[in-house]
């Protein structure tokens, strides 16, 4: 069981790795569905196409697209950084915690990261549902005050002189970070530039892969 | 209000530790607890605004004790017995005892795809025209409501710069209460590393929020 074990919240409490209380509150949620069922509130069936749209179809290939797109067409580029909700739905993706996008786009001068101190606010129809670290007590407390330092927990270390740029979406303003496009990559169609981009260099957390390192 | 969802700044909650490879839902009760959650929302009448407050909305030991998807169920249990869909007896019995709110539909599966799609915008047409300028320096308001808001503690009195201007939005502190979408102009607001952090602070550093015109004061 060992996707079960990890620490959902982030921070340490006795519940953890307590199997008997993980049952509990999945009889709670079995139960609570066949009320709703009952009821007459839910189609189970819905609930089937909702799972299966952010489990196969919205996760952060779709902002591997647009990242791609942006470092090899600066026409789009152009667009996305002016109208990033417009310039996202010309490739398809919209709607649900996307509704007002924003890109900030990564320079040498400045690294951006993107936070929710408040509850889990992230662009879902470009990254998908967050991670459980981005829900997370230590990533949603210490972004905004210590993000090299988080930096450092993803091993990544920035220079001295780079100007580290938080922000936290406290609105319906969804952020979604444009990576600087690694050197030595001059020529690489957007197929090839989409293997270096990262769901982290999307969220400002990570940076994307070097050529070669790539599988 | 002030709870332990308001996180920024807080100290003593570790490292952070990402998961390789992590998916979408650690468990089964996790996709249905999401799906049932998101799915309810039309049929329960109720808008984000409101979803937020009942998961934050809660002890902080009880918060901070809770996964992410058990403060959702928590949350989806609070919105159904305030509106009468269900009643605590039932969600603790884990079984109908009593007959369903009349007059309440539930999605079908040929409407969530092209729901999601659309998604809820908030923004609104302006009334009013914008108090503040991209560029001018700003004043965050030291205020403590006990009802949602979406001020995080860390800004309050701290003085910043208004850097974007994203039009009206709907404004969750009356939206959340029924009150109203009370639509006001939303800015992104950013400070300087030591200007929320004191003297020590990286001076590198600079973190914004986005903030409706009334968190705002002329300074």
């Amino acid at each position: 069981m060992s996707d079960h074990d990890h620490d959902h919240h982030g921070h340490h409490h006795p519940h953890d790795h307590d199997h008997s209380e993980l049952s509990e509150t999945e009889l709670r949620v079995r139960a609570l569905e066949s009320i709703l069922t009952e009821k007459g509130y839910v189609d189970p069936a819905a609930l089937d196409v909702l799972i299966d749209l952010y489990e196969k179809k919205i996760g952060p290939r779709n902002g591997i697209r647009v990242v791609a797109k942006a470092w090899s067409d600066p026409a789009y580029h152009a667009r996305l950084m002016k109208d990033a909700t417009a310039a996202i739905a010309e490739l398809d993706y919209s709607g649900r915690q996307g509704e007002h996008m924003v890109v900030v786009e990564n320079t040498p001068e400045q690294h951006n990261m993107v936070v929710c101190t408040l509850c889990s606010c992230y662009p879902h129809p470009v990254l998908g549902l967050p991670p459980v670290w981005y829900k997370s007590a230590p990533y949603r407390s210490r972004a905004v005050s210590d993000p090299r330092g988080v930096l450092k927990d993803f091993g990544v270390t920035l220079p001295d002189t780079t100007k580290i740029r938080v922000w936290d979406s406290t609105a319906e303003i969804r952020y979604l970070v444009l990576p600087m496009r690694p050197e030595g990559t001059e020529g690489w169609s957007a197929e090839q530039l989409a293997e270096l981009v990262t769901r982290d260099s999307m969220i400002g957390t990570g940076l994307p892969k070097q050529p070669g390192e790539t599988a | 209000m002030d709870g332990a969802h308001d996180m920024g700044g807080a100290k003593g909650f570790g490292p952070v530790v990402p998961e390789p490879n992590e998916p979408v839902f650690h468990d089964d009760w996790e996709r249905r607890a999401f799906a049932l959650t998101v799915a309810m929302a039309r049929p329960g009448g109720w808008n984000i605004d409101m979803s937020r407050f009942a998961r934050e909305n809660r002890p902080p030991e009880d918060y901070l004790s809770k996964s992410y998807f058990q403060i959702w169920l928590a949350g989806l249990e609070t919105l159904m017995i305030e509106r009468g869909l269900v009643t605590r007896e039932e969600i603790e019995a884990g079984k109908v005892l009593s007959p369903p709110k009349p007059g309440v539909t539930p999605i079908a599966p040929n409407e969530v795809t092209p729901a999601i799609r659309r998604g809820a915008p908030t923004e609104r047409e302006a009334k009013a025209p914008a108090m503040f300028a991209v560029g001018e320096t700003v004043r965050m308001k030291d205020i403590h409501p006990v009802t949602h808001t979406r001020l995080p503690q860390y800004v309050r009195s701290h003085l910043g710069t208004i850097e974007l201007n994203h039009g009206c939005h709907v404004f969750p502190d009356t939206n959340s209460l029924g009150k109203g979408e009370d639509p006001q102009w939303l800015y992104t607001v950013r400070f300087d590393g030591p200007e929320l952090w004191g003297k020590d602070a990286d001076p590198t550093l600079s973190v914004s929020v986005d903030a409706w015109e009334s968190y705002l004061e002329r300074v």
